[in-house]
């Protein structure tokens, strides 16, 4: 993230960063496709392409979308609250998982 | 009575100065990035919910062709976004034919994507009897969810590629900036981000365990 005092607007990364963070991503999807692939247990698989969307979705906003070479003020003002947002939609989450017991039987 | 004149530094934040040093195209694009990001995060929430209030959810993917299809259109949007930075690249040195090919090679691999969705979407129709409204497994919230999430993107895909047509034809003949080729390639940028998300949530968490 550059600083305040920075006024250029400036042209972010090149070509080779561009193509590093490009092979990057394929080499993520190649590991999340070998996931699923193996079957891995539903959870540990859940917690992992999580971890592997969010880390691609970074390097997208970082790199191919110039964020990284933004003032700090763009991105304070836009990701922390849709961030946060989008985790409390997680708090009906509870809901759903209580539904399945609230079934009567047949 | 004497009069005090003060004189008040603008701050950043009191909008004395640009607070952003961006232009209001490219704010207007982020702004509407974050909106539409909530909408899609609404949607994958809406899958995820129904999901897990339904246990016998159905799994429907097979490696072949499923996944491997998804995979292929995943590499599509990811090689387009690097063919797209490349334009934003090439036109930001004032180069505007190089600039338009890439702009062409991403809409290549943006009609590509289509092109596979829409094969992947007839593939469920056809032989797996998935529609928005029902499906073999008696859950017809998941052919609601799975098409309605998915056919979003995909319209999203196909107005993206709708743009860059406008914006290719716009630099070729000297009417667009490069700031005008950069507000595009956030709204590609942002596509491919969504789906950074739909392909492992949806497809890589469903693949049929036979």
């Amino acid at each position: 993230m550059s600083t305040h005092s920075q006024e250029v607007e400036h042209i972010g990364g090149n070509a080779i960063t561009f193509s590093k963070v490009w092979i990057c991503l394929l080499g993520l999807t190649g590991i999340e496709v070998l996931l699923a692939y193996e079957h891995t247990p539903l959870m540990i698989m859940l917690t992992a392409l999580l971890g592997l969307s969010v880390i691609k979705a970074a390097l997208i906003i970082a790199y191919f979308m110039h964020l990284k070479f933004e003032r700090l003020s763009l991105f304070l003002t836009l990701w922390p609250f849709t961030v946060f947002c989008i985790i409390l939609m997680l708090i009906f989450l509870g809901d759903a998982m209580r539904i399945p017991g609230m079934r009567p039987p047949l | 009575m004497s009069s005090q004149v003060t004189t008040v530094q603008a701050s950043v934040w009191e909008g004395g100065r640009s607070p952003y040093a961006t232009n209001s195209k490219k704010f207007g694009m982020w702004l509407f990035i974050a909106s539409d990001s909530l909408t899609f995060s609404a949607l994958l929430f809406a899958y995820t919910f129904s999901r897990v209030a339904n246990p016998n959810w159905p799994r429907p993917f097979h490696f072949s062709p499923s996944i491997i299809f998804s995979t292929i259109m995943t590499f599509c949007l990811l090689s387009s976004s690097l063919t797209m930075v490349m334009a934003v690249h090439a036109m930001n040195h004032g180069n505007r034919k190089k600039a338009a090919s890439w702009i062409f090679a991403t809409m290549g691999c943006g009609a590509a994507f289509v092109v596979l969705h829409l094969s992947e979407w007839m593939n469920l129709i056809r032989n797996e009897h998935v529609t928005p409204s029902s499906n073999p497994w008696g859950v017809p919230l998941f052919g609601a969810t799975f098409f309605g999430l998915t056919g979003l993107h995909m319209t999203h895909v196909i107005i993206g590629i709708i743009y860059l047509t406008i914006i290719t034809q716009g630099i070729l003949r000297g009417k667009f900036k490069a700031e005008d080729v950069e507000v595009s390639g956030l709204y590609w940028h942002f596509v491919d981000l969504v789906w950074m998300f739909i392909f492992p949530l949806v497809y890589l968490m469903s693949v049929s365990a036979s």
